[in-house]
């Protein structure tokens, strides 16, 4: 039993590792890991470096992970499934970022998420059809002094409105 | 580095001050609406008025008011400008030299200002985050200098317990105690670790010290390394906040570059590194054991307590935890005294509490008042009431481990004891403000949802219980429920905070009990005829099948 799931494991493994050869951005990863000294706590360092310069965590790039510091596959998955930052999904182009905090939220943050949503088709959490949108919330940016907030591409905006969201997003769409 | 290098900085540091400092703020808050450009612009204003070798411009961290900046403020003119744009650089040069600004001015002594009593945020707005210099010159690193030569760890523990300074975090543990019961732990390695994993939504206090005085957290940690023996720390921060985290690596790597932290720490046999770690985005890891499982590079799930982490926490060590703010307290109750400190605040709560002030309210942002402030004077004077005329109808404290405080108990002295008698929790700061348009079960809603999606799924209470507590409310909010759920709700909230193995089940069903307490009537209103009888023993005609 245990070899025959192995086996193709090993297999996986091997393409991956050769598919890694050939793609620089696994080196700067490696060395990264290096700066850890392949040091198995700092798994979440290392992902978030992963997700830096891939944009996302695809299995192949766990099972990298895992490999390079000798966890189980399960470990790597389990962690990034567990944490919210990580995304296993590749992201739109763009990011729209809406803090759902508690500040945000009473002072409407909610319906800029439903005025996109009605208009862009996706929900908290999701891209576009065409891959050109993500639309995210966040727990809290910490910017309760100037809410609503909303990240566009990593750009905090103060007082955001449904209005000026849907302008912003349309400048992307258009563009 | 010795004490004399120190003071050296200090004097060179402060003769190249100039006659007059603008300070502009560069947290996060004003850097949104582009404070940066404003400082880009005021420092070529300076050079093309030929004021170079007179007026300085500092970035500085949190200047408190968030919600008018960018803000930038003159001293010795004492004017603090809002709302500044970069186009208004030229014009705040030219008012230097008695001309007019054109950019809006508030009062720098208003009650939001005056009524402030600074501790925590003594250097916040004042000091360049991102220089080592400008915090020495601020007294910065002389309490460690005397714990590390003056006082045995024994001494510093002590001086903890005198002053009585308890745990910023929200629980409000007594934070000598916690020192010296991981000082008696046997174990070779042991640990320090700085909880900056501000999960709370709502609050923002710890982001705001970390990223306008960094350098006040690492010395409260070495200070506490000291006192309980440890050589090795780490401050757990969350991905959300990157500037923090970038001004804590400057931090780090200029305190270690003077030799005030790293190895033989004041030519003392001393050693003490700090090391940054960067959440992932999980609300449950500001829960301890869950957060020192989080820094092992594990999913971030608590585990019963006992063993404390002060006996066996982070791989195995004995660990000691503090909060942000607590450790910010620490070079200042050792520079001034325990005596000093112990004189502040109320009978149990000691010092200050800094308050993160957001929601439906005029003066939006950060402030810190001595423990013991009525609740009244935070949101009336200080915070200016509800904008556009409204009316307050509660306050929030402690985001979704606390409760909802009524406007009639608005005279309630803000401690750890009082918070808690009214079925909130001081937690770690945050301070929401609603007025007449918010629906109190929505509010209700909005958190269990979160402690829903926060839950890490590892205890049944939690995991389950929030998901049918939140579809409760649910059926509430949407007028699909009757009496009979609404005591099914309290009965699982009364399960849920009893049975969950961590803090954030323990404290999931706060915010709904505290409503349901104070605004009943608003649940009530919503709730529908129940067709099987107020009892549901079948009394009704229409019962044929249970459910």
């Amino acid at each position: 039993m245990n070899a025959s799931v192995a086996k193709p494991q090993r297999k996986r493994v091997q393409a991956v590792l050769e598919h890694a050869s050939g793609d620089k951005r696994f080196k700067i990863l490696e060395v990264h890991m290096k700066k850890h000294q392949f040091r198995q706590d700092a798994l979440i360092e290392v992902l978030h470096k992963a997700q830096e310069l891939f944009g996302y965590l695809e299995d192949d790039l766990l099972l990298f992970v895992s490999v390079k510091l000798k966890l189980p596959p399960s470990r790597v998955y389990g962690v990034a499934t567990f944490y919210h930052f990580f995304q296993l999904k590749p992201q739109g182009e763009h990011a729209c970022v809406v803090c759902m905090g508690t500040a945000c939220y009473v002072k409407g943050a909610d319906k800029i998420i439903d005025a996109i949503t009605q208009k862009h088709k996706a929900r908290a959490g999701e891209t576009t059809p065409d891959g050109k949108l993500s639309l995210l919330t966040a727990r809290c940016i910490g910017a309760c002094g100037i809410a609503p907030a909303v990240v566009y591409d990593g750009t905090v905006t103060p007082r955001a409105t449904p209005e000026s969201a849907l302008e912003q997003i349309n400048q992307w769409m258009t563009k | 580095m010795i004490l004399n290098d120190l003071l050296q900085i200090k004097e060179k540091e402060l003769a190249a001050r100039k006659k007059i400092v603008l300070r502009c703020c560069m947290a996060a808050g004003c850097m949104s609406s582009d404070s940066k450009g404003v400082k880009e612009q005021l420092e070529k204003a300076v050079a093309a008025a030929g004021l170079q070798n007179e007026v300085e411009v500092r970035g500085v961290g949190c200047m408190k008011l968030c919600c008018e900046g960018p803000l930038v403020a003159a001293d010795p003119q004492n004017a603090l400008y809002v709302r500044v744009t970069a186009e208004n650089a030229p014009s705040i040069i030219a008012a230097l030299k008695g001309g007019k600004a054109d950019a809006a001015q508030t009062d720098p002594n208003s009650a939001f200002f005056a009524k402030q009593f600074s501790i925590v945020l003594a250097n916040s707005g004042v000091v360049d985050p991102e220089r080592v210099e400008s915090y020495i010159a601020a007294d910065g690193y002389q309490a460690l200098h005397e714990v590390l030569n003056e006082m045995t760890p024994k001494d510093v523990v002590e001086q903890m317990v005198k002053c009585g300074l308890r745990g910023r975090g929200g629980a409000g543990f007594p934070t000598g105690l916690k020192w010296g019961t991981v000082a008696k732990s046997p174990g070779a390695k042991k640990y320090v670790i700085c909880n900056a994993d501000e999960g709370d939504p709502g609050a923002f206090m710890d982001r705001s010290v970390l990223e306008s005085d960094p350098h006040s957290v690492l010395e409260g940690m070495a200070i506490a390394a000291y006192a309980v023996g440890a050589d090795q720390g780490f401050i757990y921060v969350r991905a959300e906040y990157p500037l923090a985290i970038a001004r804590l690596q400057i931090a780090i790597k200029q305190a270690k570059q003077m030799g005030l932290l790293g190895a033989g720490i004041f030519e003392s046999p001393f050693n003490f590194n700090v090391d940054l770690r960067i959440g992932a985005g999980a609300f449950v890891c500001g829960e301890e054991t869950a957060l020192m499982s989080s820094v092992e590079g594990k999913r971030g799930t608590p585990r019963p307590r006992p063993p404390f982490p002060a006996e066996s926490g982070l791989f195995g060590c004995p660990t000691l935890l503090n909060n942000v703010e607590t450790f910010a307290n620490v070079p200042t109750i050792y520079r001034k005294g325990a005596e000093w400190f112990a004189g502040i605040g109320t009978e149990k709560s000691k010092g200050t509490k800094v308050f993160a002030l957001a929601g439906k309210i005029k003066n939006t942002g950060l402030l810190e008042v001595p423990m013991g402030t009525p609740l009244r004077m935070i949101v009336e004077e200080m915070g200016g009431g509800a904008p556009d005329g409204g009316r307050i109808k509660a306050v929030q404290t402690g985001g979704p481990s606390g409760g909802c405080i009524p406007a009639q108990h608005l005279d309630t002295p803000v401690d750890y004891e009082s918070l808690g008698k009214l079925g909130s929790i001081m937690g770690s700061g945050g301070m929401i403000v609603m007025d007449d348009s918010t629906n109190m079960v929505e509010i209700a809603r909005f958190f269990m949802e979160f402690c829903m999606d926060e839950s890490c799924g590892k205890c049944i209470p939690c995991r389950a219980g929030t998901v049918q507590m939140h579809h409760l409310l649910d059926k509430i909010a949407n007028r699909q429920a009757t009496a009979r759920d609404l005591t099914k709700l309290e009965e699982l909230c009364d399960l849920v905070r009893n049975t969950s193995l961590c803090g954030l089940g323990q404290t999931a069903p706060n915010p709904t009990l505290s409503t349901l307490r104070f605004f009943r009537n608003e649940y009530e209103a919503l709730l529908q005829p129940d067709p099987y009888g107020p009892n549901g023993s079948g009394t009704s005609k229409k019962q044929t099948h249970s459910i």
